[in-house]
C-alpha cells in the first residue's frame, strides 16, 4: 500500500455540434478537403471582426446545466495570446474570468461506490487549425478548416484520486454530453480531447504536491495508462527523496512513457485581456429557462427511472445508460407493451453482443425498437420459443423484416399441437430406454436430455414446456 | 473652376441632368493627381484604371435612366488601412506591401453602393500609429499649405489629398485624433463619429476599442453627406450600435441660438500655442454672436488621457498586430525554423514606432503588470468618460482647439516623442470616451490652418455638425493652398 495519495484534475475540450463556426458562417463539418471551410474571418485576415454564434452559447449553456453548473448572468470573451501557425490571429478567443458556467459537479461510480466530482468551470472558446508535418521534415502544411469550430473547455476540480476514477469521470462526462446532444464526443475525430494534471501527496496531507500536466492523451484508455505511468514515476521519485519538477509532459503511446514538452519556466504568458471586438454576453432568466426546458432526461435520471419504475437491475440500467442511442432504443421498445426486463435483457445481451461482435453501430443495423417489440410479443404469445427467437433476431438485425413474416417464411412457428408432439415424444422414449430408467431412479438430468432429443427432432420448433409435460405424462403411463 | 471645386449639390445637379459624366469627374481627379501628387504624395496606390472602368460602367447605367445618388461619381480616396477587394491595402507597412484583400470593408461596400468612385489608397502612419505620416514605411506626405511641413497623421494622406483637391472626399480612421488632427493641419473638415456609429468591419485594427472610421471633406455639409452614406448598424461588427441614423444634412440649419457650449480650461491652457488660442477664442466669440452661450468648464481627469491612451492602445495593438506573422499573407522572411521566420518577418516588416507600441502593449498586458497598467488605465478611462458625462448633463457641445499647434516641420519632432504624443492632448480624451467630434478650419496662424474641435454627446453627430456648419457659414473661408497648376 502506497503512502501517497494521488490527486488528479482533468481539462476536457469538447467540440460543439453547431452547423457553423463560433465567429463566422463557415461549416464545421469534419473531413472536408483542407482549407475549404474557411473565410476571411476565420483565416484572420486584416480588418475582420468576430460575430458570436448564439447557437454555440446555447450549446455551452446546455452542457454547463447538464453538469450542474451555475450559469453566469454576465459572461465575456478574452483573448489568449500566443504565436503558432495553426492560430491565424495569433490569439485564441476564449473566456478567462467570466466563463459561461461555474461550480458544477457530476457523479461517478468506481467499484460500486459513487462519488461526486466537482466541475470548476465550463467556458466557450474557438478551436485552432491543424498542422500536417511533411514526412521529410521539409515543412508543414496547415489546414484551417477546424479554426473557429466552437469548443467548450470543462475543467474539473482536483477531486479524482486514481487513474480509474479519471477514466470513470471521462466516461460519465462523455455520456452526459452525448445525452444533451451538444457534441458527438468522438475522441478519434478530435471532438473530445483531454489533458490531465496529476500530483501526489502523503496520505493525510492537505496541501497539494507539485503537479505535472499530461498532454496527447488520445483515448480514454491512454488517459488511464498515462496517469498510471505518471503516478508510478512520481511515487518512485518521492520515495527516493527526489523532488517533482513542475512541467508539461507528452504521452508517447507506442513507448508507454511520457516525455517532457516544456518546463514551468517555459510556460506561456498568454496575456489574457477582454476582447474589444465582442460585447459582454448578458444571459437573462428567460434565456436560461429556454435552455433548461430543452434539456433531455440525463443519464442519472434515466437510471433512476429504470431502477425504480421499471424494476431493472443495476447492471442492466448501467449498460443501457452508457449510450444515448441504446437507452433511447430501449425506451422506444418498451412503449410497445413488452416486459421491460425482458426487453432490457435482449438489448444488453443480444443486441449489444451482436454490435460488439460485428464491430458495428446501432445505426448500421436494420433492427428498430418496433421490430424487437414485435418479436418479444411473438415470444410472449408462445408463437416462437426463446431459442427460435435468437434466430429470428439475427434475421431482423440483418434484413429488417417483420418477425412475423420471418417466422412464417422460415416455418419457425412453434409446434404446440399436442397430438403431433406426443408422437415425437413416443418415438424418443422408445429410442432411449436407459434415460427413462434414469429418470425413474430420480435423475432429473435425464429429463433434460429427453426434452433435448425432442427439440432436436423438431428442429427446435417444439414448445419446450409442452414437451416437458408430455414426457412426464408418457413416462408415468409406462 | 475645376468641377471638383464645386458644391456637392451643384455637381449632383449636373450629373442628374447628364450635363457632366462620371468620366468627366474621374478625369478631373486624375488630372489633378498628375498635377500635384508629385509634390504632396498623398497616395500609396492609385487605381486609375479601376476608377475609369467604374466611371464608364456608371455612365452606361446612368444613360439607361439609372437614378443618381448624392455621392454619384464623386472621386474619393480611402485610407490604406481600410480593406478594398483586389486593391492593395498596406497600412503603410512593409509587412503588407503585397497584400490584396479578398473582401471590401463595410464602408467601402456602402460607398460603392452610393456610387462614389475610388481613385486609390492614401498614405498614413504605419498601422495608424503616429501623427505626422512620417511613420509610413513607403514615403512622406507633404502638407499642401507648406510642403516643408507634415500633413498630420495618421490619416495624413487623406487630409492632404482633400486639401490639395485630388479627390472630392476621403475616408480616414481616428484612434486618438487621426482624422481630426490632419484635418486641422491641412485646413479641411474631419469628423470622428461616435464609437459604434460606423462599422469597423474591414478597418485593419490598431486599437479596437478606440478606432473609428470617418470622413475628411472640404466642408461640413460634405461631411454630413459622407457620414450619412457610411453610418449605421452592421451585423458584421458586434460593436456597431443599433441606434437610428438621423438625416444629417437636414440638421444643418445654421441656427445655434440658445446652444450651451462648454470650453474645458484643460484644452485652452499653457500647452496651446498663442496663435492657435487666439483663433479659437475668436471662433468662440463668433459662436456667441450666433446666439450660443459659452462657459469655461473643467475635465479634471483629462490630464491622464495621454498616459491612459499609451497603455490601452498599445495593449490592444500588441494583440491586433500579432496576426502579421508571415504565415498566411503579407511578406514572409526566411528563417532556419519557425521562430526565426517569425522574428525575421516581424523585425523587418514593422517600423520602429510600431515595434515600440507592440513592446509597450505586450509589457502592459504581461502577467504581474496587468493590474498596475492595463486595468488601472481602464479605470482611468471610466473616470474620463464620467468627466464628459457630467459636462454633457449641462451643455450641448464642448469646443476647443483640435491641436495645440499648427502643422510642424517635417523631421522636427522625430526625436521628441513626448512632445509628439502631447500633440494629441485635445483629441485623445474624445476617443477614450467614445464620443463624436469634428474639426473645422478656424482661421490661420503663421499662414497655416488652425482647427476648431466640436465634441458632442454620444450619437449626437447632428449637433456637432450643426455647430461646425453654423460657424463655417458665418465666417470667411481660409481658402485653399496654392500648389500651382492650371486646375485650381
Amino acid at each position: 500500500m502506497s503512502h501517497y495519495e494521488t490527486v488528479i484534475g482533468l481539462e476536457v475540450h469538447v467540440e460543439l455540434a453547431t452547423k457553423t463556426k463560433i465567429f463566422c458562417g463557415c461549416s464545421t463539418e469534419f473531413g472536408a478537403p483542407p482549407n475549404t471551410h474557411t473565410c476571411p474571418i476565420c483565416l484572420g485576415h486584416p480588418g475582420v471582426l468576430p460575430v458570436l454564434n448564439r447557437e454555440a452559447v446555447n450549446y455551452a449553456m446546455k452542457a454547463a446545466m447538464a453538469l450542474n453548473c451555475h450559469i453566469a448572468e454576465k459572461s465575456k470573451f478574452d483573448r489568449k495570446n500566443y504565436f503558432y501557425p495553426d492560430l491565424p490571429k495569433a490569439y485564441q478567443i476564449s473566456q478567462f474570468d467570466q466563463p459561461i458556467g461555474q461550480k458544477g459537479w457530476i457523479e461517478i461510480e468506481v467499484d460500486g461506490t459513487s462519488k461526486r466530482i466537482g466541475i470548476t468551470r465550463v467556458h466557450l472558446e474557438e478551436d485552432a487549425g491543424k498542422l500536417n508535418h511533411i514526412a521529410d521534415g521539409e515543412g508543414s502544411l496547415v489546414d484551417f478548416n477546424r479554426v473557429g469550430v466552437p469548443l467548450i473547455e470543462i475543467v474539473s476540480e482536483p477531486d479524482l484520486r486514481s487513474p480509474q476514477e479519471a477514466k470513470a469521470y471521462l466516461e460519465k462526462l462523455k455520456t452526459i454530453l452525448q445525452f444533451t446532444g451538444v457534441s458527438d464526443v468522438k475522441m478519434e475525430e478530435g471532438s473530445l480531447r483531454c489533458d490531465a494534471n496529476i500530483s501526489l501527496r502523503p496520505v493525510g496531507e492537505e496541501r497539494f504536491g507539485t503537479k505535472t500536466e499530461l498532454k496527447n492523451l488520445n483515448s480514454f484508455r491512454n488517459v488511464e495508462r498515462a496517469l498510471t505511468y505518471e503516478q508510478q514515476r512520481q511515487q518512485e521519485l518521492l520515495e527516493d527523496g527526489q523532488p517533482i519538477v513542475q512541467q508539461t509532459l507528452r504521452w508517447l503511446e507506442d513507448q508507454n512513457r511520457t516525455k517532457m514538452m516544456r518546463s514551468k519556466e517555459e510556460a506561456h504568458d498568454y496575456r489574457y485581456f477582454p476582447d474589444p471586438d465582442l460585447v459582454v454576453l448578458e444571459i437573462d432568466e428567460a434565456w436560461k429557462e429556454q435552455i433548461r426546458s430543452s434539456l433531455p432526461e440525463l443519464p442519472d435520471a434515466r437510471k433512476r427511472r429504470y431502477r425504480e419504475e421499471l424494476g431493472l437491475s443495476d447492471y442492466d440500467a448501467n449498460i443501457l445508460i452508457s449510450s444515448k442511442a441504446i437507452s433511447d432504443f430501449f425506451d422506444q421498445t418498451v412503449t410497445h407493451a413488452v416486459d421491460p426486463k425482458v426487453a432490457a435483457n435482449w438489448i444488453t445481451s443480444d443486441l449489444l453482443g451482436y454490435l460488439n461482435q460485428e464491430g458495428k453501430g446501432l445505426e448500421e443495423t436494420k433492427v428498430t425498437p418496433e421490430l424487437l417489440a414485435n418479436m418479444l410479443q411473438l415470444m410472449e404469445k408462445g408463437i416462437i420459443s426463446s431459442k427460435l427467437a435468437k434466430k429470428v433476431f439475427r434475421e431482423i438485425v440483418t434484413t429488417g423484416k417483420d418477425p412475423k413474416q420471418i417466422v412464417e417464411e422460415k416455418g419457425w412457428i412453434q409446434i404446440t399441437d399436442e397430438n403431433q408432439l406426443r408422437d415425437e415424444v413416443k418415438k424418443v422414449l422408445e429410442a432411449n430406454p436407459k434415460s427413462i430408467a434414469d429418470f425413474q431412479n430420480g435423475k432429473d438430468r435425464a429429463l433434460g436430455f429427453l426434452v433435448g432429443q425432442v427439440m432436436k427432432a423438431t428442429r427446435g420448433k417444439a414448445n419446450p414446456q409442452l414437451v416437458n409435460q408430455l414426457i412426464r405424462e408418457e413416462i408415468a403411463r409406462l | 473652376m475645376s468641377l471638383l471645386q464645386k458644391q456637392l449639390k451643384e455637381i449632383h445637379n449636373l450629373i442628374k441632368k447628364r450635363d457632366i459624366s462620371a468620366r468627366d469627374l474621374v478625369q478631373e481627379s486624375i488630372a489633378r493627381i498628375e498635377e500635384v501628387d508629385q509634390k504632396v504624395q498623398a497616395f500609396l496606390t492609385l487605381d486609375v484604371e479601376g476608377a475609369k472602368k467604374k466611371a464608364e460602367k456608371l455612365d452606361e447605367w446612368l444613360k439607361e435612366s439609372g437614378s443618381t445618388k448624392l455621392l454619384t461619381a464623386l472621386p474619393m480616396g480611402i485610407k490604406d488601412n481600410i480593406c478594398t477587394e483586389g486593391v492593395r491595402t498596406t497600412c503603410a507597412s512593409k509587412q503588407l506591401a503585397n497584400y490584396q484583400p479578398i473582401y471590401d470593408g463595410t464602408v467601402v461596400k456602402k460607398l460603392n453602393q452610393a456610387q462614389a468612385i475610388m481613385m486609390g489608397k492614401l498614405n498614413m502612419d504605419e498601422f495608424a500609429m503616429g501623427s505626422s505620416t512620417e511613420n509610413s514605411s513607403f514615403h512622406l506626405t507633404y502638407n499642401p499649405w507648406d510642403l516643408k511641413r507634415v500633413p498630420g497623421g495618421s490619416s495624413g494622406g487623406s487630409a492632404a489629398a482633400v486639401a490639395a483637391g485630388e479627390v472630392y472626399f476621403a475616408l480616414g480612421s481616428d484612434t486618438g485624433g487621426s482624422i481630426r488632427q490632419p484635418a486641422a493641419y491641412c485646413g479641411v473638415v474631419g469628423l470622428k463619429p461616435t464609437y459604434g456609429r460606423v462599422s469597423r468591419y474591414g478597418l485593419v485594427a490598431y486599437a479596437s476599442s478606440l478606432d473609428q472610421i470617418g470622413p475628411i471633406t472640404k466642408n461640413v455639409e460634405d461631411a454630413a453627406y459622407v457620414l450619412q452614406a457610411i453610418a449605421g448598424y452592421d451585423p458584421q461588427d458586434s460593436t456597431s450600435a443599433q441606434v437610428e441614423v438621423p438625416d444629417y444634412v437636414r440638421g444643418l440649419t445654421g441656427d445655434i441660438r440658445g446652444l450651451k457650449i462648454a470650453v474645458p480650461k484643460e484644452m485652452m491652457g499653457e500647452g496651446i500655442e498663442e496663435g492657435v488660442r487666439a483663433q479659437v477664442q475668436a471662433a468662440l466669440k463668433q459662436l456667441e454672436k450666433l446666439g450660443a452661450m459659452v462657459e469655461e468648464v473643467s475635465l479634471p481627469h483629462v490630464e491622464y488621457a495621454i498616459a491612459t491612451y499609451y497603455l490601452l492602445s498599445p495593449a490592444e495593438a500588441s494583440s491586433n498586430l500579432a496576426r502579421f506573422d508571415g504565415v498566411r499573407y503579407g511578406v514572409r522572411e526566411q528563417g532556419q525554423n519557425l521562430l526565426e521566420m517569425y522574428e525575421e518577418t516581424r523585425s523587418k516588416g514593422f517600423g520602429p514606432e510600431v515595434k515600440r507600441r507592440i513592446m509597450l502593449g505586450t509589457y502592459a498586458l504581461s502577467s504581474g503588470y496587468y493590474d498596475a497598467y492595463y486595468l488601472k488605465a481602464q479605470k482611468v478611462r471610466t473616470l474620463i468618460r464620467q468627466d464628459f458625462e457630467q459636462i454633457f448633463a449641462d451643455y450641448d457641445v464642448i469646443v476647443g482647439p483640435t491641436t495645440p499647434t499648427v502643422a510642424f516641420e517635417i523631421g522636427s519632432q522625430v526625436d521628441d516623442l513626448l512632445t509628439l504624443y502631447a500633440n494629441d492632448v485635445c483629441t485623445i480624451p474624445v476617443n477614450l470616451a467614445g464620443l463624436p467630434a469634428i474639426s473645422v478650419p478656424c482661421g490661420r496662424s503663421e499662414g497655416l490652418p488652425v482647427g476648431l474641435q466640436v465634441i458632442g454627446k454620444a450619437f449626437d453627430e447632428e449637433t456637432i455638425l450643426r455647430v461646425a456648419h453654423a460657424y463655417e457659414e458665418s465666417t470667411e473661408s481660409i481658402g485653399t493652398p496654392d500648389l500651382g497648376g492650371v486646375s485650381q
